[in-house]
C-alpha cells in the first residue's frame, strides 16, 4: 500500500519535472528562433520560399473549409433568427462569428494538421538524414538558416489565411442568406457594416492569429528539432505536433477571449 | 569515457584511416576533430587551433576549412545536386552567381557528375550520392576532410570508384584526408597510414604492408575478418549450460 503510493507520488514527480524541463528547453529554442533570425531577414527569399510551403500550399484547404462553415452559419443562423423575426441580423452574426472566434481558432487548427505537422515532418527528416549535422559541419547554424526562415513563413502566413478564412465563410454566410434563402441583401451587408467594429473586431481577430501563428509554430518547429532520429520518433513528434498546437489554440483562445472581450 | 590517451597525427598530403570495429570510438574521434565535442583533457589541434578553447565563433571558423563526408552523404533533398554542391559557396561567400556556376561545375566534373547537376538526390544511386556529398565538401578547398564511413553500402564499382577520388583528390588537391572505415580491403589499397583503435586506444599503427603482415593478435583477426580471436565472437553471458538450467557452474 505504501509502496504504491511512493511509487505514484514519484511517477508524478518525474513527470511534472520531465514536462517543465521541455517546457524550458522549448522556451529556450524560441528565444535562440528570435536571437538568429538576422540571416532569415537579410534574406528575404528564405522567408518566401517558406510562405509559399506554408500558406500558399495551405490555400485550398483553408478556402473550402471557410466557405463550408460559413455556409452552415448561414443556415444555422437563419433558423435560429427568423424564430425572433430577425433574419437581417444574419450579415452581423455570420460576421463576428467569423471574424472573432472561428476565422482565427478554425483556419490555426487547420493549419496546425496542415502545415505544423509538414514542418515536424520535414526537420525530424532532416535530422534523422543528418542533413542538419552536416549543415553545422558546413559552419552554417541550422537555427539560422533552416528554423528561423520557417519560424517568420509561417507566423506571417499565418494571419493571411485567418482573413482569408473569414472572406470566405462571410461570402459563405452571404451565398445560402442571401441567394439561397432569399434575406434582403442590403440590410445583410449593412448591419454588417454597422455592428463589426475595426479594432474592436477584426484588429482583435488579427492579434489571436497571430499569436496562434506563433504557438503552433514554435511547437511544430521544437518537436521536429527534438525528435529522436528515427522513424518512429519523427512519427511521435508529428503526432504531437498536431495533438500539443491543437489544445494550446484553444486554451490560448479562451485566455485571449477573456481579455479581449470583458467590455463587451 | 570512450577515448582514452590517443596519440594521433597527420600530415598534409597523406591520407591516414583510422579502422576498429564498431563502437570502438571511431566516431567520437571525428566528432572531436570537428569541434561537436570537447576532450575533457590532452590536446587536440586541428589546422595548427587548439580546439580545447575555442568558442562556438572559433569552431564555426574552423570548420570553413574543414570538409567532412557523412555516411550516405547527408544531401539536402529539397535541392538539386548542383544546388547542394553551391550551398558552401553562397552562404560563405558573396561570389557572384555566374562564378559559383563554374565552380560548381568544376568540383561536379572532377568526381565525374556534371551531367546530374539538375538531378535531386532521390534520383541519384548510393554511390553517386556520395560522390555529390563529396563534390559539396570540397567546395571551400579544406585543407582537411573527414570520411565517416565513405565505404559503407556500396557496390564492388562504387566502391573502387570512392577510393579512388579519395586518392585522387588528396593528391592533387594537396589536402588531408582522414578515413574512419571498418572496410579493410579498400581501404588498404589507397591510404599512406592506418591507426588500428580498440577500446578506446590505438593498438596498433603502421603503413598498410605492415599491417597485413602484422602478428598483433587483434590487428590480424581484424585484416582477414576471422570470427574467432581476441574479439570474441559471443557477447559476454553466463554459461551456456547455467543458462539452459543443466548442472551447477
Amino acid at each position: 500500500m505504501f509502496d504504491a503510493i511512493t511509487r505514484t507520488l514519484r511517477r508524478l514527480g518525474s513527470r511534472t519535472v520531465n514536462t517543465l524541463w521541455r517546457m524550458g528547453v522549448a522556451t529556450r529554442f524560441f528565444g535562440l528562433t528570435l536571437l538568429h533570425s538576422g540571416t532569415a531577414f537579410r534574406r528575404p527569399q528564405l522567408i518566401l520560399k517558406e510562405i509559399f510551403s506554408t500558406g500558399v500550399l495551405s490555400l485550398i484547404i483553408i478556402v473550402v473549409s471557410g466557405l463550408f462553415v460559413g455556409m452552415v452559419l448561414g443556415l444555422q443562423g437563419y433558423q435560429t433568427l427568423q424564430t425572433y423575426g430577425s433574419e437581417e441580423a444574419l450579415g452581423i452574426l455570420v460576421a463576428l462569428s467569423l471574424v472573432r472566434e472561428l476565422g482565427p481558432v478554425v483556419a490555426a487548427l487547420l493549419f496546425a494538421s496542415r502545415a505544423g505537422s509538414a514542418i515536424t515532418a520535414e526537420i525530424g527528416l532532416m535530422k534523422a538524414t543528418e542533413q542538419l549535422a552536416a549543415m553545422e559541419m558546413m559552419a552554417v547554424d541550422p537555427v539560422a538558416r533552416v528554423v528561423a526562415p520557417k519560424f517568420w513563413g509561417a507566423v506571417i502566413s499565418m494571419p493571411l489565411l485567418a482573413a482569408m478564412f473569414s472572406a470566405m465563410g462571410i461570402f459563405g454566410g452571404y451565398l445560402v442568406g442571401v441567394v439561397l434563402i432569399g434575406v434582403d441583401e442590403g440590410s445583410f451587408w449593412s448591419q454588417m457594416q454597422a455592428a463589426v467594429d475595426v479594432r474592436e473586431d477584426v484588429m482583435n481577430g488579427v492579434i489571436k492569429s497571430v499569436v496562434f501563428g506563433v504557438a503552433v509554430t514554435i511547437i511544430a518547429l521544437f518537436e521536429g528539432y527534438d525528435a529522436p532520429p528515427t522513424a518512429e520518433g519523427v512519427s511521435r513528434a508529428t503526432t504531437r505536433t498536431v495533438v500539443t498546437s491543437s489544445l494550446a489554440i484553444l486554451a490560448l483562445d479562451f485566455v485571449l477571449t477573456a481579455i479581449m472581450f470583458r467590455g463587451v | 569515457m570512450v577515448l582514452k590517451g590517443i596519440n594521433l597525427s597527420a600530415r598534409q598530403g597523406q591520407v591516414i584511416a583510422i579502422m576498429g570495429s564498431s563502437g570502438c570510438g571511431k566516431t567520437t574521434l571525428l566528432k572531436l576533430i570537428s569541434g561537436a565535442l570537447k576532450p575533457t583533457q590532452g590536446v587536440l589541434r586541428v589546422a595548427g587551433e587548439d580546439l580545447v578553447g575555442l568558442d562556438q565563433a572559433g569552431v564555426y571558423r574552423l570548420r570553413r576549412r574543414l570538409g567532412m563526408l557523412f555516411q550516405f552523404g547527408a544531401l539536402f533533398t529539397d535541392m538539386t545536386v548542383f544546388d547542394n554542391v553551391a550551398f558552401p559557396l553562397r552562404e560563405h561567400t558573396d561570389l557572384p552567381p555566374d562564378m559559383v556556376r563554374d565552380m560548381v561545375l568544376l568540383k561536379l566534373e572532377a568526381v565525374g557528375l556534371r551531367g546530374a547537376a539538375e538531378l535531386y538526390p532521390s534520383e541519384l544511386s548510393g554511390g553517386m550520392a556520395r560522390r555529390v556529398a563529396l563534390a559539396r565538401s570540397v567546395a571551400l578547398d579544406p585543407g582537411l576532410i573527414l570520411y565517416d564511413e565513405p565505404f559503407a553500402g556500396l557496390d564492388p564499382i562504387a566502391l573502387g570508384v570512392i577510393g579512388d577520388l579519395i586518392r585522387r583528390l588528396t593528391d592533387t588537391l594537396g589536402l588531408t584526408s582522414l578515413v574512419v572505415t571498418h572496410d579493410v580491403q579498400e581501404s588498404l589499397k589507397i591510404v599512406d597510414y592506418v591507426y588500428f583503435i580498440s577500446e578506446g586506444v590505438i593498438v596498433a599503427e603502421g603503413r598498410p604492408d605492415e599491417l597485413r603482415a602484422s602478428e598483433i593478435p587483434y590487428v590480424h583477426q581484424f585484416v582477414h575478418g576471422e570470427a574467432e580471436g581476441p574479439v570474441s565472437y559471443h557477447y559476454p553471458a553466463p554459461s551456456y549450460q547455467a543458462d539452459l538450467g543443466m548442472g551447477h557452474v
